[in-house]
């Protein structure tokens, strides 16, 4: 059985929608991602399934419980871990962690095996108060205080913004080691790189789904060739490949520009690399390459939605 | 002509040294990524070239002034964007314009012609008298950096200005760095993308308090035998021993 189902959710705040007719399933084990930008809809989504919010339409379940009615069994099987720092910032960590077990009905030992691979890295700071704990440390200790009552499901809410690449990596390499002890685990990312860590994803923009598969399909269901261009003067070669005739799409892409050419087109290489070198490109590397999710993500449904 | 020079800059917080003898001069028009961990000691010494805190010892000019005398001159010089910090959301645009536009000191016969100027290049001349917050983000964004150099600064500090905005908008932003530099203004700019790191004329990696490497981005690829920015950004960062 799954264990999170959404059927058709959609919710507004006065005359915004935050999310519009959102519908999936996520079996038992599986870690499933939201990949959107600031406000696509992931943090009420998640509010919604951890029963703190309201939807105007459609409904869920959550563990097998509807998140209307069966409220307060949801809230005993999940653990929540909300974007914003949300601990007791004047209790000391292991505070925290006694307070949430205790909420909980349960005690630190008796889940620490599940905990116990994070919160090694944070012991030595137990007598500090959470408030003055450094950025990562707090993150940390919140994921401990989110497993202490060993959740069936697990949300986590944009756990990596503002994390720098290398801790970003180890965290996901976390969520991977509790996926294995049987969690289910739902997390929300802005990072479009992140999406590959993940089983399967929901790409959101602005309350929609623009598609729910593994990062593998979704990328292979690009759908036209995809090149990556590259030369000396990168910004000058921007702005050229948006005047060529046949560009429909091109953006910059850290050291190479990703260029699509227009569909039903020659999708002819040879002439655009004729046409730079009539312009003074003479340097100019066109390859053809797989697309990545934000490659994707850029090309999907109405920008505007 | 260097807008920022540093020399053995530091920064000690009692026996932690937060900035560790930093060196380095950024030119005037550069886009200048200044990378590191958490906790490697970035905000700490973005403070001290913004004129916020004293530094423990060494020496740096920004825009040519000094960091321990001229503390109020630098901020008068300098622009200042983060993701988190930006705009009032509860004040019309006109009235954010017209906010930042006298605390970085235009006078009131001049903020009245920049404000229109400003609404016109950046096509929101029908959106004067709406509420920032209901401003779609990529505007916001827009208008956040737009205020931030309304007075012509030598140099703006753009603390992580990207964070969780969406790819296309991301990328917009970074053509508003690309103008203003091309105008002369120096672009200081932190981030967590590393593909942004490639869009930066040179990028500076701190690890525990110092720069590890300072070069263009094709050369820092070179000397680390990596295939991107986020490779050499990680052979640096693992080398990091204290634990933010």
């Amino acid at each position: 059985m799954n264990q999170v189902i959404i059927r058709n959710i959609s919710r507004k705040y006065g005359d915004t929608t935050a999310l519009q007719a959102v519908g999936f399933s996520v079996p038992p084990g599986e870690l499933f991602g939201l990949i959107g930008p600031d406000g696509a809809g992931k943090t009420t989504l998640f509010r919604i399934l951890t029963t703190l919010l309201l939807p105007d339409s459609g409904s869920a379940t959550v563990c097998g419980f509807d998140i209307i009615r069966d409220w307060k069994e949801i809230r005993t099987r999940v653990g929540y871990m909300p974007g914003r720092f949300s601990l007791y910032q004047d209790l000391s960590m292991e505070e925290n962690l006694l307070f949430f077990a205790t909420v909980f009905n349960t005690r630190v030992e008796e889940n620490y095996d599940l905990i116990r691979d994070i919160y090694v890295q944070i012991e030595p700071f137990r007598k500090r108060r959470a408030g003055k704990l450094s950025g990562g440390m707090k993150q940390k200790l919140a994921l401990c205080c989110a497993l202490i009552h060993r959740p069936e499901v697990l949300f986590l809410d944009e756990p990596t913004t503002g994390v720098d690449p290398v801790s970003r990596v180890e965290f996901w390499d976390m969520l991977r080691r509790l996926k294995q002890q049987g969690i289910t685990i739902l997390v929300s990312t802005p990072y479009m790189d992140e999406a590959s860590r993940c089983d399967r994803i929901a790409l959101m923009r602005s309350g929609h789904c623009l598609s729910i598969d593994t990062p593998g399909a979704i990328c292979r269901s690009f759908g036209k060739p995809l090149y990556a261009v590259r030369s000396g003067r990168m910004y000058a070669l921007l702005k050229e490949l948006r005047t060529y005739k046949e560009t429909f799409s091109c953006y910059a892409f850290g050291d190479s520009h990703h260029l699509t050419l227009n569909p039903g087109g020659a999708d002819d290489v040879g002439a655009l690399q004729t046409w730079l070198r009539d312009k003074g490109y003479t340097d100019v590397s066109i390859e053809p390459i797989a697309p990545g999710i934000e490659d994707c993500f850029m090309e999907s449904g109405d920008r505007n939605v | 002509m260097s807008v920022i020079e540093t020399d053995k800059l530091s920064k000690r917080f009692g026996s932690f040294t937060a900035v560790d003898r930093i060196s380095f001069r950024v030119e005037k028009g550069e886009i200048f990524g200044f990378l590191g961990a958490n906790g490697a000691g970035k905000t700490t010494a973005m403070r001290m070239l913004c004129g916020l805190s004293v530094p423990t010892s060494g020496q740096a000019r920004v825009a040519g002034y000094d960091v321990y005398r001229e503390q109020e001159q630098i901020k008068k010089h300098i622009g200042y964007m983060s993701q988190r910090f930006s705009l009032y959301g509860d004040l019309t645009v006109g009235e954010n314009i017209r906010l930042f536009g006298g605390i970085y000191g235009l006078p009131k016969k001049q903020l009245a012609g920049r404000t229109d100027e400003l609404l016109r290049t950046l096509g929101m001349e029908n959106e004067r008298n709406t509420f920032v917050s209901d401003l779609p983000l990529g505007w916001k964004q827009k208008l956040a950096f737009s205020v931030a150099i309304i007075h012509e600064p030598e140099i703006v500090f753009l603390d992580e200005p990207t964070g969780g905005v969406d790819p296309v908008t991301r990328r917009r932003f970074w053509e508003l760095i690309y103008r203003a530099s091309e105008r002369g203004i120096t672009a200081f700019v932190t981030t967590h993308y590393m593909d942004e790191a490639e869009y930066c004329n040179r990028v500076s990696i701190m690890v525990d308090g110092r720069i590890e490497a300072l070069d263009k981005p094709a050369a820092l690829k070179d000397t680390f035998q990596a295939g991107n920015m986020n490779e050499v950004f990680r052979a640096l960062a693992r080398k990091a021993v204290r634990n933010e």
